[in-house]
This record gives structure tokens, sequence and C-alpha cells, in this order.
């Protein structure tokens, strides 16, 4: 049905819904995905529509289920992908769906509040116990004398502290050595945590700020902690600050406060802080039961939300998707019935009336949707039916602008057009062989690789293009075969038809040039596919290549141009645009034909006629006599005499050639004319003519015009809209004779250009080859020419080298660059010869591509 | 147990399958001699005499053959590691 040699056919529709079966037939139309709606109230703004409260609802659910996944990700719970595609739900039973988004996020923002308060107070108790457990030491330390000032003090105070030790209790006699406490001599202190990375400010500035009376002792916590609010591990340091009066103490807590360090409260005696070490240790034991049971708790809600969560999101986009579409309609004055405008292909009006049928009688309505075509101005939207295969081609052509309605459609030759200009610059059957690997496997995996859906960009480009690729890769050994290039080795399948005359006389085994002469190293008899393999080691291997490739670059390109030029034959047949084809077509068909398709002629002309000679009579014809193309196609434009050896009697390929030169020469000159006055001298012309007709005429001309194509046309003048370049009617004289000239100056000089422009074939090919050949002597060579038997070591190491970077620089960056250059060839060279590429794509209403996109979208943020 | 990733091991799968086929064809080709092949034996001096000359070459190639068959057995020793360590990684990423 879909043809992809033009776009599909469309038409406006008119469609009248039931406001009952709206939503029902809108699903429909969506799962079905061949419908383009309009908006037939652009002056309305997004918050103004009939549903907005619809949307806004599938927003907020959209919202939770966002944070529900969020939380499944955070988790690291796997969601369960089955693939499936739900259809679209009732609006009834949105509520549920709402209500049940709404339980659950309550639940898991309860959970997740608990566990931050349970983590809060973890935290501050783990904070506690190595304050307790640090501080420890620092007291430890104080009593093992460390300091000396302080053994003095202690030495001062000693009695008050036995007095008052003893009145502790009979605990702490039997340590009558630990008695002392610190505040006696050091009076006061706090303890705290603060940040590691704090710490070194944190204490310049309680030196500044106290002028050095202050006593920071501190000590780093080896194991992170956990932030409760962000999640993150940090690193923190416990510390402990020794100072003597009220005044010192309230500037050292804004300080503390100042650093964000929290203070705790630590008690003076020994015996108080391992009593409350341990009442830490009993509460953070239980605090963590609580946190392993609260995390059971979330993870269970969590694994209840992943198996579902995909489903979920199916169904509320499509619900937004639906209610997005019908905010594009217009309302009935009854307000029974919603009107809607849409773009739809002809061949599947009977699959549109069918989903529409189904919508309406699962709404249980019972009043058909009416479905009318209506006629319109405007152009339609260009729809291309596309399958697995195509659809990387077509995404080629589009890249470039997509068709204009009803255009031609480049991409069906591109399909074997593209792989083989790619070919002819890439042909390494080596090469070739591992890109159609790469390409055989992502088509042969095609299903578990789309299944997978990566979010890796350079990796779907590849996806995206695996027919191309393999495509490319099978054209590239078939160039390579005919090139005869194996990784710049070649292969010698028939036999070379080449011989080393004389090879006891030569002093040298390499640098050994190939004279074609039958006499000389050449049995007379070529090979029969492609290049004889002994090219690669003559000396005269490129000077050989280099006059082939050139030629058959140029041959391929003319012909690829001409192709071009045909095609716009049929894009102006269709339009019916007889103008065109005597205006435009014939003239560039003649111009091109009589100067470049001679040239080529040419070319067959000299590998035919002429021959590498033995005998002295064929000297005419011998390799000494054969003229240079280039030189003759440039005399036959200049009109120059081509000088010649007098020995060759002529610079001749052909008797009469002068007289063929000078007439084809003056054809195409007069072409330039043609192209360039004779359209736009006849619309003129028909313009004047035009004037006489009466009104009545007229308005039956434009209404001919703004119908189907198909329609007969009375008046040459009168051109489809669609047509690439039509609408002159509207076009003052002046910008018609600018148009035509540019277009003119554009074809003449770029049928010049654009044949130069082919030669990007014969150099990326000499480039590849060359390249292929560096790697192989380079690297590759130097592991094959180690002596004896570590030479199998060496080769093996060296071998994983080569290969590395034959993938890399020759099959990835030189691919890339034959692509490119291909790429250019098609949009330039090609497609200008037909292409306008002014249209609009066709975007159907598809819950598939609605789905795909948001999935894609979601991923990026 | 797994050494390598599974990146590792894929591309090792892959560098010595590609080795192993690529190595052997070439050994085959040296130990016919083909022309093709000839500028990457060991440098042999052409002093005149072209039955040495012959006999010389010929030592080349089929050293080079039996290089080539060595690589290709190192690359089979390659591709086993590799494969086992692919399905090692195949295998614990399943188990987690």
């Amino acid at each position: 049905m879909g043809s992809l040699f033009r776009s599909a056919e469309m038409t406006l529709c008119q469609l009248f819904l039931q406001s009952e079966a709206a939503y029902a037939c809108v699903s429909e139309l969506g799962e079905l995905g061949l419908v383009q709606f309009r908006d037939l109230n652009p002056d309305v703004n997004a918050f103004q529509r009939k549903f907005v409260n619809e949307v806004r609802r599938c927003d907020e659910m959209e919202r939770k289920l966002r944070y529900l996944e969020k939380e499944i990700k955070k988790d690291g719970i796997p969601m369960l992908d089955t693939g499936e595609n739900p259809e679209a739900p009732q609006p009834r039973e949105m509520i549920d769906l709402e209500a049940t988004f709404e339980k659950l996020e309550n639940e898991l923002r309860e959970v997740n509040q608990n566990a931050e308060a349970l983590k809060r107070n973890f935290l501050e108790l783990t904070e506690l116990k190595q304050i307790l457990r640090k501080t420890q030491v620092f007291f430890d330390e104080h009593e093992g004398g460390v300091n000396p000032t302080e053994s003095m003090t202690r030495a001062l105070i000693s009695d008050d502290s036995i007095a008052r030790q003893s009145a502790l209790g009979p605990v702490q006699l039997g340590l009558p050595e630990k008695q002392y406490d610190p505040e006696e001599y050091f009076p006061c202190f706090v303890a705290g945590v603060i940040l590691r990375e704090r710490i070194p400010a944190f204490e310049r500035m309680l030196w500044r700020a106290c002028r050095g009376n202050v006593f920071l002792r501190q000590a780093e916590i080896e194991t992170p902690l956990e932030d409760p609010s962000s999640g993150d591990q940090v690193y923190k340091s416990v510390f402990i600050i020794f100072f003597q009066g009220d005044q010192l103490k309230t500037r050292v807590k804004k300080i503390c406060e100042g650093f964000r360090a929290t203070l705790y409260p630590c008690p003076e005696a020994p015996a108080d802080r391992r009593e409350m070490a341990m009442g830490v240790m009993t509460r953070i034991e239980d605090l963590n039961t609580v946190l392993g049971q609260t995390q059971d708790h979330r993870h269970r809600v969590l694994v209840a939300a992943a198996k579902n969560i995909k489903n979920w999101f199916v169904k509320v986009r499509k619900i937004k998707a639906i209610y997005h579409t019908l905010n594009l309609f217009n309302l009935d004055v009854t307000q029974k019935c919603l009107i809607a405008e849409c773009w739809v292909p002809v061949l599947d009006l009977e699959n549109i009336q069918l989903a529409l049928r189904r919508g309406t009688e699962r709404s249980g309505s019972s009043v058909p949707p009416i479905l009318n075509r209506m006629d319109t101005l405007e152009d339609p939207p260009t729809y291309n039916h596309t399958n697995k295969f195509t659809s990387g081609f077509q995404t080629l052509i589009d890249a470039y602008g997509i068709a204009s309605y009803r255009e031609m459609n480049p991409a069906p030759y591109t399909i074997i057009t593209f792989p083989f200009l790619f070919a002819v610059m890439f042909g390494d059957l080596g090469h070739g062989f591992l890109m159609t690997l790469f390409g055989a496997w992502m088509v042969l995996k095609e299903k578990p690789l789309a299944a997978k859906k990566s979010d890796n960009e350079i990796w779907n480009i590849f996806f995206g293009g695996r027919y191309i690729i393999l495509l490319m890769g099978c054209f590239s050994m078939y160039t390579g075969l005919i090139y005869n290039d194996v990784f710049a080795k070649s292969l010698n399948i028939f036999g070379s038809s080449w011989y080393v005359a004389n090879a006891s006389a030569r002093t040298e085994s390499k640098d050994y040039g190939l004279d074609p002469r039958a006499d000389r190293n050449y049995i007379g008899t070529p090979y029969p596919l492609g290049m004889d393999p002994v090219w690669q080691l003559a000396n005269n291997k490129i000077i050989f290549h280099n006059s082939f490739k050139m030629k058959i670059s140029i041959i391929l390109g003319i012909l690829h141009m001409l192709f071009g030029v045909v095609m716009s034959l049929f894009n102006h047949m269709y339009f019916k645009n007889k103008l065109s084809i005597i205006c435009e077509f014939i003239p560039q068909v003649v111009f091109l034909v009589f100067l470049f398709m001679y040239m080529v002629l040419l070319m067959f002309i000299k590998w035919f006629v002429y021959f590498a000679n033995i005998e002295d009579d064929d000297i005419i014809y011998g390799s000494r006599c054969a003229p240079s193309i280039l030189i003759t196609f440039i005399n036959m434009v200049l009109q120059k005499e081509t000088p010649f050896d007098p020995k060759c009697k002529t610079s001749n390929l052909f008797g009469g050639q002068l007289g063929l030169q000078k007439f084809l020469f003056v054809c195409a000159v007069i072409c330039v004319p043609w192209m360039l006055l004779a359209k736009p001298l006849i619309i003129m012309r028909n313009r004047k003519n035009a004037a006489q007709y009466s009104v009545n005429h007229q308005q039956m001309q434009s209404a001919t015009e703004n119908g189907d194509a198909e329609q007969p046309m009375h008046n040459s003048t009168s051109q489809p809209p669609a047509m690439g370049g039509g609408g002159h009617d509207e076009e003052p004289m002046g910008e018609i004779f600018i148009h035509q000239g540019i277009h003119t100056i554009e074809y003449v000089l770029g049928s010049v250009s654009h044949t130069a422009s082919y030669l990007r074939l014969w150099a990326l090919s000499l480039a590849h080859a060359q390249l292929s050949e560096v790697l192989w002597n380079m690297v590759l060579s130097k592991g094959l020419q180690v002596d004896d038997w570590g030479g199998g070591v060496a080769l093996y190491v060296i071998f994983a080298f080569w290969s590395a970077l034959t993938v890399s620089i020759l099959v990835l960056m030189e691919g890339l660059s034959a692509f490119l250059h291909t790429l250019r060839l098609h949009w330039v060279e090609f497609q200008s010869k037909f292409y306008s590429g002014s249209g609009y794509g066709f975007q159907p209403f598809s819950f598939e591509i609605i789905l795909d996109s948001a999935s894609q979208g979601k991923e990026e943020v | 147990m797994p050494v390598c990733g599974p990146k590792l091991s894929l591309c090792g799968v892959i560098l010595s399958t590609w080795g192993i086929i690529q190595l052997t064809l070439m050994g085959i080709f040296y130990y016919i001699g083909a022309v093709a092949l000839a500028e990457d034996i060991p440098e042999v001096k052409f002093t005149g005499d072209l039955n040495q000359f012959y006999t010389d070459v010929n030592k080349g190639f089929q050293q080079n053959a039996y290089n080539c068959w060595i690589a290709a057995l190192l690359y089979l020793i390659t591709l086993a590691f590799s494969a086992h360590q692919f399905w090692a990684n195949n295998r614990s990423s399943l188990n987690v």
C-alpha cells in the first residue's frame, strides 16, 4: 500500500465526536497512530482549555510516579519492564489510580520522614559514642602527665581532689591514681563533633578569637558517618576545648555554632562517662533494630510499587496524551459533541473508521462518530511509510529536509547508491568484512538489543543505522574484491596475468614497475575479476590506480547526477508542470549529456581503443599517442586546438571528433539562455493573456489550483501549491527572473563543480588504501619481520596493536569520513537536481511515539 | 573467579577470535608462499645467485608460517582465558 517513492496522499478531515465517546475514540486513534490533529483553538492559552483539570491531575500523578521511581532507583530495586502496553484506562479508573498513588506517596513520605528522624538520632548517638571514646583518650593523656603545666596544676590541687574523690563513694576508691578530673585544673570544657575539613579553620579561629587561651584537642573519627538529610558519607572529627571563665565559654560556643559543630554534653567524671557510654550503646542497638524494620517496610513498599510502576507510567501518560489531544478540539454549540480537524493518510481512512467504531463501542455510545473529508488550501504534511529497513535511509534524507508533499522521495534509490558510493571510498575486503559482521550482529540481535533501550547516544546512532552499516559493509566487501585489497594485501584467486621478465638480471627484489606491453611483463589476457593482485607489489601501482579510480569516480558521478535530473522529470510529470519539463528538464539534460556524458564516452573510447603497442605501426593507438581526456575536454570548451605529436598524426580519438564537439558545445551553450529566459518569458506572456480572462474564469482557475494535484490543469501557469518552487502566480515578474537566474547559474556552475566534487570518491579511496598499507607496513610488518622463533610472540603482541588501530582508525574514523562524504554527495550533488525538501513532517498522534519520547526525555533529565 | 571485567573479557574474546582466524590464514598463505606477503618476511639479501635467493626466501616464508601459527596458538590460549572470564563474569552478575 504505502509506496516509498512518494509520500502518502493526505487529506484533511473533520471529525465529529460525541462528548462521551470522544475519550475512547481518541484513545483508539492513539493506539493506531495515523492521525495528526490540528489545534483548533490556538488563541486559547493552556489554562483556559476544557480539560485543563484532567491534564493537571495527570501531571500530578506523573510527579508522584517520578518520585516513586526515584526512590526505587535509590534503593536499587529492579523495575519490572514487561514491555506490555496496557490500553488507556477509562476516565473513571483515573480516580482509582490517583488514590493508589496518593496512598503510596504518603506512605513512602512518612516512612522516609521516620527513617530520616531515626537516622538523625542515630547519627547523634554515634557521634556521642565517638566523643565519649575519644575524650577518654584526652583525659587519659592529661592524667599521664603529658603536659608539664598540667602536672604542676595537679600538684597544686591534688589535695582538694582527693577530698572530693573520697566523697564520691566506694566505686572509685580502687582507682586513686586516676581520680583527677580535668575540670579541676581546666575548669571548663566543651566537646563536640565537626566536619573534618573545617578543623584547620576552626582551630585558627579559636586561637585568634580567644588569644590562645583555649586548648583544643581533636581526634579523627575513622569511619565515615552518613548525613541523614543528603545520604552522603561524611568524615568528621571529635574535638574537645578546654578553657577558663564564662566569657571564653560564650565565645567558644559562638565559634562552635558558627562552624556548625555539634556540641554534646560530656560528663566530667570517668564513671559518668562510662555509664553514659553504656546507655548510648544500648540506645544505638535499639535504634538499629527500629531502623532495620523501617528499612524493611520501605523496601516492601517499593518492591510492590516497582512491579507496577512501568505499567502505571504508560497508563498515566496515555491519559494525559488523550486529554491533551481533546484540548485541541472545538466544542460544538450544543456542548454535545467535539469537533476535531486532522490530517489523515487517504489509504488508511478505513483503519481509522474501524478504530473510531471500536472506540464508540467501548464507550457504549450509540451515535457513531462522523469523519468528513475537507478541502483545504494548505500543504498537507509529508508522510512516508517506512519499515525498520527503510527508516534508516529515510532519516538520512529527512535530515537534509523533509520532502515537499508528494515530491519524489530519494530514499528508495539511496538504499543502493548510498552504500555503493560509500564502498567506492571504503573499498577493502577486510574492513568491509568487519563492518558487515558488526552490522549483521546488530541486525540479528535486533530484538534483544532494541529491548535494552540504551541511553548511550553513539550506540543509538549505530543501532538506528544498522541496516545501513550492514549494506555498507557488504558493498565494501565487493569493492574491496574489485580493488583486490584485504587489509592492504591482495588475493591471488585466479592467478596473476603478469610475470617478472628476466628475473636473474635484477638486483632489487622490490620496486618493480609493471610495463603493460604484452612482450614485457604482461601475458596478454587480463585478470578475470578486478585488479590484478600483482599491482600490490608494483611501484607504478598508484599511477595505475589513480587513472582508473579518477575515471570511475567521474563516470559514477555523472551517472548519479543524470539520474537526479531524470528524477526531476518525474516530479514535473507528476505535478503536470509541462513548462518546467520543456524549459528546465530538457535543457538541463542536454547540458549535462552533451558536455559531461560526452566526456564519459571519451573515457570509454580511450579504454577500448588504446593499448600498449608492441609494433611501431600501432603507434597511433599506442600508449604514446593516447590523448588526455581532460585536456581534450578543456580544449573542447575553450575552442582550442589540442597539440599532438606529429607521429600520432592526430589528437582525436575518432574521426569527425572536432565537428561533433563543436556541435555539442554549441547545443550546450544554447541551453543556458533557454534555461535562463524561456520559463519567465512564457509566464509573462501567459499573465498578459490571463489578464484578459473574465473574473468568473479566474475564480475557476483558482479553484483548480487549490484542488487536488490530480485535477486537470487548463492553464500551464496554474500550478498546484505543493510543487517545489511553484506558486509563481503570486510572485512579481522581477522575482521570477531572479529566481530563474539563480537556478540556472546554480545548475550550470554546479554541473562543473559537482562533477569535480565526485573526485572525492577517488581521493578517499586512495587515502584509505594508502592508510591501510601504511598501517600494515609500519605495524604488523614489524612483527612479521622478526627473525627466528621469537617472531611468534612478537606477532602475538603486535597483532593486538594492529587490530586495535585497524578498528579505530581505518574502520571507525575512515568509515565515518567516507560516510560523511557519501552523505554530502547525496545531499548536495544528487538531491540538488530535483529535491526541494521544503515540506513538513507528518506527526501523528501516537501513543508509541509519546511513550518513547517520554522515556527518552526522562533519561536526559 | 573473574580477574578481568566484562568489557575487557569481551574485548579479549573478539580480539583473539579475530587473531586466530587471521593468523591461521596468514600462516597458510605463508606456507604456500603467497607473493603478496613477500614484503613481510625477514629481510633477504639478493647476492646474484638466484637459487640461493629462492632458498632464503622460502626459508623466510616457512619461518613466518610457523610464527603465525604460534601467534594463533597464543591467541587460542587468550580466547580460552577470556571466554572463561566472560563466562565467570556473566555468572557472577547473574548471581547478584
